[in-house]
């Protein structure tokens, strides 16, 4: 049972994490693999407000969702815009390229140790139940998951920003037409993916850890997030990641020689299987 | 484009083909250039006796980086994870090395037989999917097999390495120094005879039709290529020479580590081709020289840096250089041709 809970905790946190990465590469069609470096970016924003300025855990989560947003507007509008049209490889080039000079300055402003993190007192700690031991941190990152879902989900379908979004994704030069500002509308889909991932991050030092290589370890974990989750599709994410959570926990307890092996080998044949992921439908 | 097809020109009534197909045979000859580029090998051996396992370095990569070239400037199908077929090169010859087998050539050979196999199963793998379920599908394989040689400490010494590889003289002749140099002239011969045969491949119609493919999958059907085989036979060759490329690698080093099959060593691959300009076969090679001599003379200072003006470079390749050094080099000759032809068309009328 705390191996389930452990697992759907961490799924929550890949979750957290993916769901931009699905926003920018399922709705906007752009391969991003720099997407783990804004999450890296948010959480050194924590880690350096919590540990240099003694800000409280909770009060550093604005920032470090809004230091990514702002730098996904800033790269958005200079570089991204310019390889919206560009090939897969193009996209794939560009942003291993971010990541790869995310990597050194992260190195190079924070140096190579992994960062600490102290939780505060009532985020710390257990509940035991009969049969379950609840970590209250992991509590907290499955109602807050859960927030983000239910929030993501309603504001694409309901809100007239998320119709504008699905508009401008399903055809731009309609959507031009109709006085949309495809432009605008890009950008903030941008930076919400930025700041998403930014969120995970600053919430993910506790579990996955934060030193200069975080984009490149979990990049992997959030590409199958959105290829089994089917990609732009915000729920479907959510159960991938789950999964992708408790399978992970699990088989490293229960199987340790095995390691990540069961992931990438689900992942692979998800790919083959259902192209489109495990809840997508195929693009028109 | 129709034209540049050699398949049934021959006999075909179109003025045009017979001018097609001459051209096509003298794209297949071998020009001064390059027989300049081939002499920068030996040139190199003399001229830096203090770099041996530098230049060995270099051409290795380039092999490695035509090997890729291969699958992805001909034909088309791009792979995150290129580093799995090295990888299983070197690991061929590390577990051979270590159990008595050290023969160079066998080794080679054997590694070569691994990766293609490897190759040849996994492409099966690549034949349906666009481009973002190819990368992703070469990615997880490179990392499913990362995964093993991690875990299965015994067989590959994990992180460790696999110490103990004992390579034995070439031909029973010429024994490894310490100072690389039999291992350059090894390295250098066996890219040029491999770099030989793949000229030949992409002169040959089994290359044009690879070509095709790349442009316009589609419509080979049409023409009457089997468009899977063909997608087939190249990854298997292409895997099969990056099998090489690893066999060498530690034939050279005589050690074997994980890094082999690391994402970082597919990642640089990608950059070294792109950077080189794919789909031309030099690229790859101009691609590896640049890359290593940068890569040695930059993390001198500091290898943490050297990563930042990798990720640079890349950036900067995507927006600004598309067709790398090759392709761009292509397209300033092209265009101060046209203008040249274009100022003498202005003036002689005058």
């Amino acid at each position: 049972m705390t191996i389930l809970f452990d697992g759907i905790a961490a799924g929550m946190l890949l979750f957290l994490i993916s769901v931009g990465l699905s926003v920018t590469l399922g709705l906007m069609n752009f391969v991003n693999l720099a997407h783990g470096a804004f999450a890296m970016l948010g959480g050194y924003a924590c880690v350096v407000l919590l540990n240099d300025y003694g800000v409280p855990f909770l009060a550093t989560l604005p920032a470090a969702i809004l230091v990514p947003a702002l730098a996904g507007i800033v790269l958005e509008r200079t570089l991204y815009r310019r390889l919206y049209a560009a090939s897969d490889l193009d996209q794939v080039l560009f942003s291993i390229g971010l990541v790869f000079m995310s990597v050194a300055a992260a190195h190079y402003f924070f140096g190579a140790q992994q960062q600490p993190l102290h939780l505060p007192e009532f985020l710390s700690g257990q509940i035991h139940l009969p049969g379950v031991d609840i970590g209250v941190y992991r509590l907290f990152l499955i109602a807050a998951g859960l927030a983000v879902a239910v929030l993501l989900q309603w504001s694409v379908i309901r809100t007239s920003f998320g119709a504008r979004l699905r508009a401008a994704v399903d055809n731009q030069r309609v959507a031009r037409g109709m006085g949309i500002d495809v432009n605008r509308v890009f950008s903030l889909t941008f930076a919400l993916g930025s700041a998403l991932a930014g969120l995970g991050g600053a919430l993910g030092v506790e579990m996955l850890g934060l030193d200069p290589e975080f984009p490149v370890k979990y990049m992997v974990y959030f590409l199958i997030v959105v290829s089994v989750g089917g990609s732009g599709n915000i729920l479907g994410s959510l159960y991938a990641a789950i999964l992708l959570g408790v399978a992970d926990v699990a088989g490293k307890y229960y199987v340790p020689q095995i390691g990540a092996f069961i992931i990438y080998a689900v992942m692979v044949a998800t790919l083959i299987f259902r192209p489109h992921g495990l809840f997508g439908r195929p693009h028109k | 484009m129709t034209t540049s097809n050699p398949i049934g020109t021959p006999s075909h009534p179109h003025p045009g083909a017979a001018a097609a197909l001459d051209r096509y045979r003298r794209s297949a000859r071998w020009k001064p250039l390059e027989y300049l580029f081939w002499c920068l090998p030996v040139l190199a051996y003399f001229a830096f006796p203090g770099n041996y396992l530098l230049l060995s370095q270099i051409a290795i990569t380039s092999l490695f980086a035509l090997s890729l070239d291969l699958i992805f400037g001909y034909a088309g199908i791009i792979s995150l994870g290129h580093a799995a077929f090295f990888g299983v090169g070197a690991y061929t010859v590390g577990l051979l090395g270590s159990n008595g087998y050290g023969d160079p050539l066998l080794g080679l050979v054997l590694a070569a037989a691994a990766a293609a196999a490897l190759g040849f199963l996994s492409s099966f793998l690549l034949l349906r999917g666009s481009d973002l379920s190819r990368l992703m599908v070469t990615l997880g394989v490179a990392l499913m097999l990362y995964e093993l040689a991690n875990k299965f400490t015994s067989v590959t010494g994990g992180v460790d390495g696999m110490p103990g590889v004992e390579i034995k003289p070439i031909l029973g002749l010429f024994d490894f120094d310490m100072f690389g140099r039999v291992g350059y002239v090894y390295s250098v011969i066996v890219l040029f005879v491999l770099f030989w045969f793949a000229r030949r491949l992409v002169h040959s119609p089994f290359g044009q039709s690879l070509r095709g493919i790349r442009m316009n999958a589609l419509r080979m059907p049409a023409l009457g290529v089997p468009v899977n085989r063909r997608l087939v036979t190249v990854y298997t060759i292409g895997a099969g020479y990056a099998g090489v490329a690893g066999a060498l690698l530690a034939q050279t080093n005589a050690f074997v580590s994980l890094d082999v099959l690391s994402f970082q060593r597919s990642a640089d691959l990608l950059l070294i081709l792109i950077l080189g300009g794919a789909g031309h076969l030099y690229g790859g090679l101009l691609g590896a020289i640049v890359f290593v001599i940068a890569n040695y003379l930059l993390s001198d200072m500091n290898p943490q840096y050297w990563q930042f003006w990798l990720g640079l470079i890349l950036v900067l390749v995507v927006l600004f250089a598309r067709g790398g050094i090759l392709g761009t080099a292509r397209l300033w000759i092209e265009s101060s041709r046209q203008r040249a032809q274009s100022r003498a068309r202005t003036e002689s009328p005058s």
